[in-house]
């Protein structure tokens, strides 16, 4: 049962953007078009998943060495070192797929998604085990493609509409963010 | 009075940071802690403060090591630098200021993944001297803090009906709370962004009408001057 309120509260509670507001560089940056959306998320969702398992073990060892302050450093070290593979693997065994996500995955270290999804993960007041941390990681990662996805397909239909000119980009997006926002506030309920 | 205009003086990279490249609604970055923190105007101060220390910081060390850094390893350069002086601050915070800590929460580490941190560090300290970089460091964060403050009193006032914590008036009766919430943070936002989108636009359509006022005029003038 719990696995099940981590996967309801990553996705539409606690949702990463709409809620919690991490990763809104990409949210604002990559949500022109349905297509790169989805590609974003995909690679984000694979990255946390990935992130949270390996950030829970070198906080394991950070504990039984005693040097917990050195967390951010070497969680930030771990993401950019796993993006770096991930890229490496991508382009090594799946031209396609690494077309698709290539010019995404660099922009992953600096998204604070997650960082921020590594940091809750080893929070003692949540007392996250390996299982829950990996399923926090992946279905967060899904709300934030449910989000950023969503938000495409409102942007794409935006482009057609007659919009005053200091509203345009950026302004209008807001906006609309929170509008989803609001509407997301009613899963509060759920758990 | 001169030097101010000086597009190359001192003066002119700090101001530069405040307005004319303002990170909040110009570049457009940093955009995770100005939402999740300008629940109040006090929460702007705090972050503003604590991310100006890590921007000045990191860009006088990223500038002093910048023609030792390889090209290809910059960007992990870079951001451990960051990460470093973010933990020392996290420390810091932790100990002496343990209510500002529980405040900031989850965004204190966070700043490690700040865009306008590694934006800078890219696109000014990489590139300039130590001193100007430090200028450059204080001028963003400064118009950082400004517009986390304006913001975060813009949503105080109108969430709470209190501003830096104290009540106006009866307003708390009167308070929408939702601006205090996720959406009122995207709302205000983008509100903001579209208010100062409207003045650059006021400014550039009055120097365009000076243009052709000029244009307008300049066969006259050149007639008379015969």
């Amino acid at each position: 049962m719990t696995y099940l309120y981590i996967i309801i509260g990553a996705i539409f509670v606690n949702n990463f953007i709409l809620a919690q507001f991490l990763g809104i560089c990409p949210f604002l940056g990559v949500s022109k078009k349905t297509d790169s959306a989805l590609g974003m998320g995909i690679a984000v969702i694979f990255v946390m998943g990935v992130a949270s398992i390996i950030t829970y073990a070198v906080n394991l060892l950070l504990v039984k060495w005693g040097v917990e302050y050195i967390q951010t450093i070497a969680f930030i070290l771990v993401i950019a070192a796993l993006v770096q593979l991930v890229e490496i693997v991508i382009k090594r065994f799946s031209p396609g797929l690494y077309n698709a996500l290539g010019v995404y995955l660099p922009l992953i270290t600096t998204n604070c998604a997650v960082l921020g999804v590594a940091i809750v993960n080893v929070t003692p007041s949540y007392g996250y085990n390996l299982i829950q941390a990996f399923l926090n990681g992946i279905f967060s990662g899904v709300g934030f493609t449910l989000a950023i996805v969503l938000m495409a397909g409102i942007r794409e239909k935006l482009v057609h509409s007659d919009i005053p000119e200091s509203f345009r980009g950026f302004p209008i997006t807001l906006v609309a963010a929170s509008i989803m926002s609001m509407a997301f506030t009613a899963f509060g309920g759920m758990i | 009075m001169k030097k101010r205009n000086n597009p190359n003086s001192k003066w002119s990279i700090v101001t530069s940071g405040i307005i004319k490249n303002n990170p909040t609604f110009r570049l457009v970055l940093g955009t995770c802690p100005t939402l999740a923190l300008t629940t109040a105007a006090m929460n702007g101060i705090y972050m503003g403060l604590a991310t100006t220390f890590v921007l000045v910081c990191s860009n006088v060390m990223i500038s002093l090591l910048r023609n030792i850094i390889p090209d290809k390893v910059r960007i992990p350069a870079y951001v451990l630098i960051i990460a470093t002086f973010v933990t020392v601050l996290d420390m810091v915070i932790e100990y002496a200021l343990p209510d500002v800590y529980e405040i900031l929460g989850l965004y204190l580490p966070l700043i490690v993944v700040n865009c306008i941190i590694l934006a800078r560090a890219e696109a000014f300290a990489s590139c300039n001297t130590i001193g100007d970089s430090a200028l450059d460091g204080l001028g963003m964060g400064i118009g950082f803090m400004l517009s986390l403050t304006l913001m975060g009193a813009i949503r105080e006032v109108i969430g709470a009906g209190t501003i830096f914590g104290a009540a106006i008036g009866n307003l708390p009766e009167y308070s929408m709370s939702v601006i205090a919430m996720a959406p009122g943070g995207f709302l205000v936002y983008g509100l903001m962004m579209a208010a100062v989108n409207q003045i650059s636009i006021r400014k550039r359509d009055k120097a365009l009408r000076e243009e052709l006022r000029i244009e307008e005029l300049k066969p006259i003038i050149i007639k008379e001057g015969k």
